[in-house]
């Protein structure tokens, strides 16, 4: 398991785990990032926002709150 | 006529939905130009309600703020539930977004927790079937048990079918059964202790089961519900089993997504592979760090280029056009009448006016961009483009937006300051919106730069745009290390689907915009402006005895260090009006005629190191009136706004100082 900021551009990875205040874990969960849920990695170039397609949708995270979600890497 | 059957009353409807669904288009549809827009009680949250009427019964349509949950995490959240809660709406509809319909029915399986009916419309079909993905509604209707509506509102497609429904169901409500998502597993026994503990305790209209939930997924407001509801005893034996079971939240919404997963199973067909489509295309390049930037300051090049092009003449036109003839014949009009009257009406009242006026071009072009670039989808990646940047300051991209809107006015920028989620974001926001300089005071740079420094007038003006940026970004660092020490905001924002504006509602976002202007904005600036003009006439016998210029004169000490004389003081004064009005004080204290014009006789009388010490004032002065109290109105608090007031005077009065202090001590311009 990693944190998503650590995840390359492209990767695919499952959810595992919020870490967190409850309101960061409650506002992340409610945008679909919930144990169990994809996501592929759309931008990440190691400084300033993360992108993330899941469930659809296009979800922009600070490094701080990626940093909050850890996942584990399901393909490149 | 049909009262006898007693079925003939006002139905209200509540339209719910997470943000970007289209939901403003279908409620446009539904009521047109029936519309009120207005606040929500003690909140600075925008209310719209409009009214339809479908065969012979009055539907009245509430436009809920937009919210992923119902979880009290944002004022607009606990909006939304609130009114379900206790205005017990007949019945809501809510819009999903078809193309991404998992994360959108998450509301859904919260709304359906509280004692409502529900409708739902699926809204962009067209663009889930562009997508590849199949719906079939009349399955996913089954599976959860309530009226399900397929809609594309950019085309006006399905919304009478969505009325019929919605009041059909409000008619019968007694037969609305759906499915409900259930608690998972390993919470269910942990929620039927709170449950227990609850007893009979909770009052109507919340029902206890809601409440033990809410209390699991950390709801604050509902926790401080719950602690006037029940004795210490049973609310410290409740915080107890909260405090082990805080992994609860996310359970309780992994659940609802499993729930959702079964309800979509049978009813939706999904391509196997995502494609990259048109967005994700356009993201590679409006995104990137790089060439993201080089967009963003294309576009609002452009947007400036496009408002100071189009809305300059207009404004000039429509001052020679209707103001000036206007004021003519107003003046002929009552000569009868005394000196003062005439003065009052041409001078005072239709010269504020003439201000408010002149606003309109500017805001009407601007907001127009503005509207263009939200409902195209490109502002929220402008708000990701610069985030990184924002950081700096202590924010997030979100405060990105409210700011760039300050370009055109800083009225709106403080209004805008809403979209972001923590009071202390929302507070530096505002505080440091009035820096960004406004079409307002950015005339005043076109025309003074020019006046004085010729063909180095660009670079002038360009030097104290920079100069107010710079200031900002300082402030920014300064304050968040300081007074909001330790406020880490998140950043957490989804990025639309990109899709064609639509042109209905870019013009009711103008209108409505423009119109709160004039309502609010307009009275205000027409009242000081006839404040003003008394100042200037009383007591008669010329401006230079008038209370204005005694005024100014008795700030001659702080004018010298300036290198201000009181004209230009006045004129500084005046700007607390409106921006613009400093060159029409400078105008009236000048004297200038019309053999010379303004800027001739400005040039003639005023050496170079005062003017560019007046441009500084002027770039960082006092927010104009109408700024102010709309700084108020957001931050609720006098004592914030004073203080974003008296940061701005000392700025202001700073740096004009040490620019012409400046100026002296290195001998240029000072005679």
């Amino acid at each position: 398991m990693i944190t998503l900021d650590r995840l390359p551009q492209g990767a695919i990875a499952a959810v595992r785990k919020l870490s967190g205040g409850k309101e960061l874990k409650s506002r992340l969960s409610a945008m679909g990032l919930t144990e169990g849920a994809h996501l592929t990695v759309l931008q990440n170039r190691g400084n300033g926002p993360v992108l993330v397609k899941v469930r659809d949708t296009r979800i922009a995270l600070g490094r701080g709150e990626a940093i909050k979600v850890l996942v584990e890497q399901v393909a490149a | 006529m049909n009262a006898v059957q007693g079925k003939q009353k006002t139905l209200l409807i509540g339209l719910a939905g997470q943000p970007n669904v289209g939901k403003s288009t279908v409620f446009n549809l539904l009521t047109g130009l029936r519309q009120h827009v207005g606040n929500w009680p003690g909140k600075t949250v925008e209310r719209r309600e409009g009214t339809l009427v479908h065969e012979g019964v009055t539907l009245r349509v509430v436009d809920l703020p937009g919210t992923y949950s119902l979880t009290a995490n944002s004022p607009e959240e606990r909006i939304a539930r609130d009114f379900i809660l206790h205005q017990h709406p007949d019945v809501v509809i809510m819009i999903a977004d078809a193309a991404a319909l998992e994360r959108n029915l998450y509301l859904l399986s919260e709304l359906l927790l509280l004692p409502v009916p529900v409708v739902l419309g699926l809204n962009m079909m067209d663009v889930a079937q562009a997508q590849g993905i199949e719906i079939e509604p009349h399955v996913l209707a089954a599976a959860l048990g309530i009226p399900v509506v397929p809609l594309v509102a950019s085309r006006a497609q399905g919304v009478a079918q969505l009325v019929a429904e919605a009041v059909r169901l409000a008619r019968s409500p007694a037969g609305f059964a759906p499915a409900r998502p259930e608690i998972a597993e390993p919470h269910r026994e942990v929620l039927a202790s709170v449950r227990a503990l609850l007893g009979s305790r909770v009052p109507l209209p919340y029902q206890a089961d809601w409440i033990a939930m809410k209390l699991l997924e950390g709801d604050r407001e509902v926790a401080a519900l719950v602690r006037e509801w029940l004795p210490d005893v049973s609310w410290r034996q409740i915080e107890a089993i909260l405090a082990a079971h805080e992994d609860a939240v996310a359970d309780i919404a992994a659940g609802r997504y499993e729930w959702i997963e079964r309800m979509v199973r049978a009813a939706v067909k999904r391509p196997r592979l995502g494609q990259v489509g048109f967005t994700d295309r356009l993201d590679r390049y409006a995104l990137h760090p790089l060439w993201g930037m080089l967009i963003l300051l294309a576009a609002f090049a452009l947007v400036f280029a496009l408002t100071f092009r189009i809305a300059g003449p207009i404004q000039a036109w429509l001052d020679t056009a209707a103001v000036e003839p206007l004021r003519g014949r107003v003046e002929a009009m009552l000569v009868a009448t005394p000196p003062w009257f005439s003065a009052l009406v041409a001078d005072g009242v239709l010269g504020g006016a003439g201000i408010v006026l002149t606003f309109l071009p500017v805001l009407a072009i601007f907001f127009t961009a503005l509207a263009l670039l939200e409902d195209t989808g490109y502002f929220a990646r402008a708000a990701y483009v610069m985030d990184r940047l924002m950081h700096f300051l202590g924010l997030h991209g979100k405060s990105f937006l409210p700011l760039c809107i300050g370009f055109g006015c800083n009225v709106p920028a403080v209004m805008g300051a809403r979209v972001i989620e923590s009071r202390s974001g929302r507070l530096l926001t505002i505080l440091l919106a009035p820096l960004v300089p406004c079409s307002a005071r950015l005339m005043v740079l076109a025309f003074l730069a020019p006046a004085f420094f010729g063909d180095l007038a660009w670079l002038v003006a360009v030097a104290f745009v920079l100069g107010n940026l710079v200031l900002l970004a300082i402030i920014g660092i300064v304050l968040s290390h300081t007074l909001f020490r330790g406020e880490r905001m998140a950043f957490i924002m989804e990025l639309p689907l990109y899709h064609a504006p639509n042109a209905g509602s870019i013009a009711r976002f103008v209108w409505f915009n423009l119109r709160a202007f004039l309502r609010k904005a307009g009275s205000l600036i027409l009242l000081i402006s006839v404040l003003i003009w008394a100042l200037s006439y009383f007591p008669g016998t010329g401006l230079e005895e008038s209370y204005l210029a005694r005024f100014g004169r008795s700030l001659a000490p702080i004018g010298q260090l300036l290198g201000l004389d009181w004209r230009m003081l006045v004129a500084l004064l005046a700007s607390f009006v409106a921006k613009e009005n400093a060159i029409a004080a400078l105008g009236i204290l000048y004297g200038s005629t019309a053999q010379t014009g303004l800027a001739q006789t400005l040039a003639s009388q005023v050496p170079p190191a005062s003017a560019l010490s007046f441009i500084a004032a002027t770039m960082l002065f006092i927010p104009c009136a109408a700024t102010i109290a709309v700084m108020r109105q957001e931050t609720g608090s006098w004592r914030w706004t004073l203080f974003g007031v008296g940061l701005l005077l000392v700025l202001a009065l700073g740096a004009a100082a040490l620019v012409y202090q400046g100026c002296r001590l290195l001998g240029f311009g000072v005679d």
